[in-house]
């Protein structure tokens, strides 16, 4: 299984328009905001979590379709199925690999791009955490979204509709965790239903997940 | 008996495709599959693969036994000949690409990248990857698409050579691999008709 998210994420680097792709995205979207709102600090240190946050959950939303899309096509996913691997850790790989491509650059960025936005003093290692204990939600719950739309022809945007809804509770706690701390208060509570939302999708979904390739497969 | 199946019916979506197939398959054998297109023999691979559950029927083997390779080699075009057979290696837990690429004259291109070969090659390296595999029950669907004639005997003497090591193989082709000795099922015969079907929807619309 190691083998398998070694070559994803060898092929993620190695494809151009993977990795770079959603960081600049991330950049562009976080830099337009200034544009629209204006730049007076005070009003953008007031949105900047959640700007951020929308900013990383629409970026990590570009890559999902090639989670399976790719190797449906080149019939790796049924050499896959067919293999001594368990689907259900082929889907935990491969969702593991976008993360390390997607969400873990996003979060490293998120707290310099948060110095564009005025971030108050004090949220940028939240914001870090924030997007660590949460862009695993995100690349989890869009590795289920793919699984269902696999195998559709131009199904990104079908899974752009699907996945959005699932990420609104990860995009509310994780603004919220960010939010609070910039305003002075204790955000504990939030900061751990973020975490487990982020571990409730990272035990279900290798399954349901398994489950939509296997009919999809068929 | 490496794969036994006993009044198969399989479906492909919606369609039911074959119905009361019966196969055998020995240690040692060949069994050719024959039909005109359209007739069933990449749903009946798929199904005996596990990858398409049989409508009806009983499928015996141990499927961690069986490979299949169909239409598609399951190449990535960014990864070099050898990161793609080194993948299926660890994949398939086995050691060494070398004996695989050596019986596919693939040696030479060894540091190539996949998407610079020819289809002929990338089918040579599609079908090494069975060797890699180390099972015992290849499922081939028209595995000699896209390459030459004297490349084709040089498949059909790897399979020879599996078949010696206490293997077999359920090859659907249209051409004639120079086998010596093989079993051939025509399975025209066992098509279903387009009244059998299972769609509890369409059985309503029906009654």
């Amino acid at each position: 299984m190691i083998a398998l998210l070694r070559r994803d994420m060898a092929l993620t680097f190695r494809m151009g328009g993977g990795f770079g792709l959603s960081l600049a995205f991330f950049l562009i979207v976080v830099m337009f905001v200034p544009f629209g709102i204006g730049a007076e600090s005070s009003t953008l240190s007031i949105i900047a979590p959640g700007v951020l946050w929308i900013g990383a959950l629409l970026a990590c939303l570009l890559s999902l379709d090639r989670i399976f899309q790719l190797d449906f096509e080149d019939g790796s996913l049924d050499l896959l199925a067919t293999s001594p691997l368990p689907l259900e850790g082929v889907v935990a790989m491969k969702a593991l690999a976008h993360w390390l491509t997607t969400g873990l650059p996003l979060t490293l960025a998120a707290p310099f791009f948060g110095f564009l936005l005025h971030l108050p003093q004090g949220a940028y290692l939240w914001t870090f955490l924030s997007l660590l204990a949460g862009t695993p939600a995100l690349s989890f719950l869009g590795a289920f979204g793919a699984a269902i739309t696999v195998g559709l022809k131009r199904g990104g945007l079908l899974l752009s509709l699907l996945v959005l809804p699932l990420y609104i509770p990860t995009l509310i706690f994780g603004a919220q965790t960010v939010t609070m701390i910039a305003k002075g208060q204790n955000n504990t509570t939030a900061f751990l239903i973020l975490a487990a939302i982020s571990l409730f999708t990272l035990a279900i979904v290798p399954f349901s997940a398994a489950m939509a390739l296997r009919i999809n497969l068929r | 008996m490496l794969l036994t199946v006993d009044n198969l019916a399989c479906r492909r979506g919606d369609l039911h495709v074959l119905t009361g197939l019966s196969l055998g398959l020995a240690a040692g054998r060949v069994l050719v599959l024959r039909g005109p297109n359209g007739s069933g023999k990449t749903t009946l691979l798929r199904t005996l693969a596990g990858l398409t559950p049989p409508v009806g029927g009983t499928i015996t083997a141990d499927p961690e036994a069986i490979t299949y390779s169909g239409h598609a080699d399951g190449l990535k075009a960014q990864l070099s000949v050898a990161e793609n057979l080194e993948f299926w290696a660890s994949v398939f837990g086995t050691l060494g690409i070398d004996a695989a690429l050596a019986a596919f004259d693939l040696l030479g291109l060894r540091d190539r990248q996949a998407q610079n070969l020819s289809a002929g090659q990338k089918r040579r390296l599609g079908l090494a990857r069975l060797l890699v595999s180390g099972r015992k029950i290849w499922l081939l669907d028209e595995p000699t698409v896209s390459l030459d004639a004297q490349n084709v005997q040089v498949f059909a003497g790897v399979i020879k050579s599996h078949l010696m090591t206490g293997g077999g193989a359920i090859i659907a082709t249209h051409i004639d691999l120079g086998l010596a000795d093989t079993d051939v099922l025509d399975i025209s015969p066992f098509r279903a008709k387009s009244t059998d079907h299972n769609n509890p929807f369409l059985d309503e619309a029906l009654a």
